[in-house]
């Protein structure tokens, strides 16, 4: 054993016997996350730099899975009551638990009973605002949030004669793009897309300022019903199914199955979320550029700002006062702008502050990887208007099912795109009277 | 003269069944009557709210036209399991009843993937039928056919098939193995003297003697295709595209475990119980006779 390996050996040891030393006097706080693989190390090492930032408490991390099982998890465990402080929700679950007044501890009122000279003016409005009550008080504690954005392959473009420096802007440019580069044999289809449900229905209307569905996209009240039954909504899904025979576009699968379409060289051009960052830079061995989502631009006030998707940190009901202070801090320092910093450019999901944006641009990250900033840009377009705030809707994981079922039929050619809107919207409707019913 | 061997009293007896009579009470009855009990509730997810709703549950499936059309999905999914699974297992049995050189690597091999997670075969179909980069569409393209399971819903239901009769054949193939080595080959070679080729042999002396296999192997793959293939069809389809492979266990699945919808999902496992029960009852009663023991 040389001389360096028993001095780590030491140190380590030694760490272990303070570790315990302290863990006697340390308030222990549970955090159940879903993040897997390099995520997950990623938030472990914010866990690992809270607890070593002070000695009072103890953050212990625990992967539960993926988004939906996490959340099932800890909702089992509510009803057993053995539920972590601090669990980690995905946005469509936002609606189920804040009905589930009894469960959660909103992060406002936590923060005000238990923090100290706490700012919630901090926050990206756009970011927050999603998770927020009607007179914009903060629920859940935004943790990974991201935003759609238009990923597309600059050597195709290069090669159809495009600019490659510029991606397309509205909808006719895509268009034109597309076809350009399928004449030129660039590429085999025009553009796909992932998660068609948040890019093409939700975040197309946020984009558009169009409504969602009535009452602020559910903001104000659970009797809310879906609108996307539009003339623009009607038209774009018409216009897809359209462009679908040209190859112009080509469906590739409901979650991000289209990704290989994209990084296979077939399709130019893929929207996805901008967490995909990092896939797709692993996995283009071309050129490849980010800009933001295509809008219509004869339509009045596009683009107005994209929503967010991700997941934030709810609070559960039903533990200590004294550990409910160790997540007031864990909060806080979860909020600084050197953890949101690093853990915006270590992920490519979007920082809750604008603080950690400009930290990131004085630290020169957006010119080392230009295009990660495109998406903090797109959703901080304009102010959020009630139509690009974000969602509240019931039963939603259940709804963006049928929305996929109803597209998908129109892929294949057994709706059009009238009909199959005007079916998802009715089973939709349908799965939120249920969500009214069960919570009122 | 028989020697007839009893127990004294009750209590004995007891005894001895208790470690199964306390299995099946709580891994079957116990969780059966949950599922009732659930079904005629509503509750939010948390379990704050709670309301008795009698049979609107029931109701409200039963006027829903997606849920009828997942019954046909399920009829057309289990039978082609089934049946599918059934005929390659018999088929590759007989072939490896006959090798005589390395039979013990051909059987290794044929029973593998009984050891593989069903939400494991579904990835690996999935990735070998990916209509971007999976190498068994790029062949049926190459054959003229434009395969694309994310699109065409009858290419869907064939790949959550071939990934479903695939995870089972190993087990078929175990059992129908078995039973073609336990008919005697006395009877077999009598036949071939009496000049019956293989397929009158087959049809005439193996098939009937392999019929108590053969049924119980319907009954199990019939079960195996109504409730343990959820897994598989999460990880290729997630049900679609359309409603297109949405069986009913699937539902049961999506309902309760991603939705949190309890009430509904309890109703459904209710109704597919019911099914279950109906179909067994069905197959003992009509099947079961033609099954020479």
């Amino acid at each position: 054993m040389s001389f360096k390996t028993q001095a780590l050996a030491a140190t380590a040891a030694a760490a272990l016997l303070a570790t315990a030393a302290t863990a006697e006097a340390q308030v222990e706080i549970s955090w159940w996350h879903a993040m897997g693989g390099e995520l997950g190390d990623r938030l472990n090492e914010i866990a690992e730099g809270f607890n070593e930032s002070q000695s009072d408490y103890a953050v212990r991390p625990v992967y539960r899975g993926n988004y939906t099982e996490t959340m099932t998890a800890a909702i089992a465990a509510f009803r057993a009551r053995e539920q972590p402080h601090i669990v980690q929700v995905f946005e469509v679950g936002t609606a189920s638990m804040m009905a589930a007044e009894g469960a959660i501890y909103p992060v406002y009122q936590l923060m005000e009973e238990h923090g100290v000279d706490w700012d919630p003016e901090v926050y990206l409005p756009a970011v927050v605002g999603y998770y927020a009550d009607p007179e914009g008080n903060m629920l859940s504690m935004p943790f990974n949030s991201s935003t759609p954005v238009l990923y597309y392959n600059k050597d195709a473009f290069e090669a159809a004669g495009l600019d490659p420096e510029q991606p397309p802007k509205t909808w006719d440019d895509l268009v034109e793009a597309s076809r350009a580069i399928l004449e030129a044999g660039a590429a085999d289809c025009g553009f796909t897309t992932g998660w068609q449900s948040w890019l093409q229905i939700e975040n197309f209307s946020a984009l558009h300022n169009v409504p969602l569905s009535t009452h602020a996209n559910g903001f104000e009240s659970l009797e809310t019903e879906f609108q996307f039954t539009s003339d623009l909504h009607k038209r774009h899904i018409g216009n897809m199914a359209e462009w679908q025979q040209e190859n112009i576009f080509q469906y590739g699968g409901r979650r991000s199955d289209s990704r290989p379409k994209f990084l296979s060289g077939e399709c130019a051009i893929y929207m996805d979320s901008s967490g995909s960052y990092a896939a797709v830079e692993a996995g283009a061995d071309f050129a490849f550029g980010v800009g933001m989502l295509p809008y219509y631009d004869d339509v009045e006030g596009a683009p107005q700002n994209s929503i967010i998707g991700g997941a934030t940190l709810w609070v559960l009901q039903g533990h200590e006062d004294e550990e409910y202070e160790g997540v007031a801090a864990f909060f806080q320092y979860l909020s600084t702008p050197e953890v949101q910093a690093k853990w915006h450019q270590e992920t490519g999901y979007l920082p809750i502050t604008l603080e950690a944006y400009h930290l990131s641009d004085e630290q020169g990250f957006y010119d080392e990887k230009p295009g990660t900033d495109v998406s903090i840009k797109q959703l901080t377009l304009n102010d959020p208007t009630e139509h690009s705030r974000g969602l509240r809707l019931g039963n939603f994981v259940q709804i963006r099912d049928v929305i996929n079922e109803e597209l998908e039929e129109v892929w294949n050619g057994n709706k059009t795109a009238e009909q199959a809107l005007e079916d998802a919207a009715r089973r939709g409707n349908d799965l939120l009277r249920q969500f009214e019913q069960d919570n009122s | 003269m028989h020697k007839k061997v009893t127990f004294g009293g009750f209590a004995f007896p007891l005894v001895l069944l208790l470690p199964q009579l306390a299995i099946t009470f709580v891994f079957f009855l116990w969780p059966a009557a949950q599922a009732l009990y659930q079904s005629v509730l509503r509750q939010d997810a948390f379990g704050l709210r709670t309301t008795f709703v009698g049979l609107d549950n029931f109701a409200r499936l039963l006027n829903d036209p997606s849920y009828l059309a997942s019954f046909k999905v399920t009829l057309v999914f289990s039978t082609s399991v089934t049946l599918t699974g059934l005929a390659v297992a018999l088929l590759l049995a007989c072939m490896a009843d006959r090798v005589i050189k390395g039979s013990g690597a051909y059987k290794t091999l044929l029973i593998i993937p009984y050891a593989v997670a069903p939400a494991v075969a579904g990835v690996l179909w999935y990735f070998l039928f990916n209509p971007s980069i999976g190498i068994l569409a790029y062949l049926v393209r190459g054959l003229g056919y434009n395969w694309n399971h994310q699109i065409s819903g009858t290419d869907a239901m064939i790949l959550v098939v071939i990934a479903s009769v695939w995870k089972q054949i190993s087990y078929n193939f175990l059992f129908f193995l078995a039973g073609l080595q336990a008919i005697p080959k006395s009877l077999i070679e009598a036949a071939a003297i009496d000049g019956a080729g293989p397929w009158k042999r087959f049809t005439s002396i193996i098939f009937p003697l392999l019929s108590p296999t053969t049924f119980f192997l319907l009954v199990v793959n019939v079960v195996y295709a109504f409730f343990e293939t959820f897994g598989v069809i999460h990880a290729t389809t997630s049900g679609g595209p359309g409603q297109a492979t949405t069986i009913l266990v699937y539902k049961v699945f999506t309902d309760g475990f991603v939705a949190l919808n309890l009430g509904s999902s309890a109703a459904q496992s209710v109704i597919l119980m019911l099914i279950v029960v109906l179909l067994t009852a069905v197959q003992f009663r009509y099947i079961e006779r033609r099954v020479q023991y």
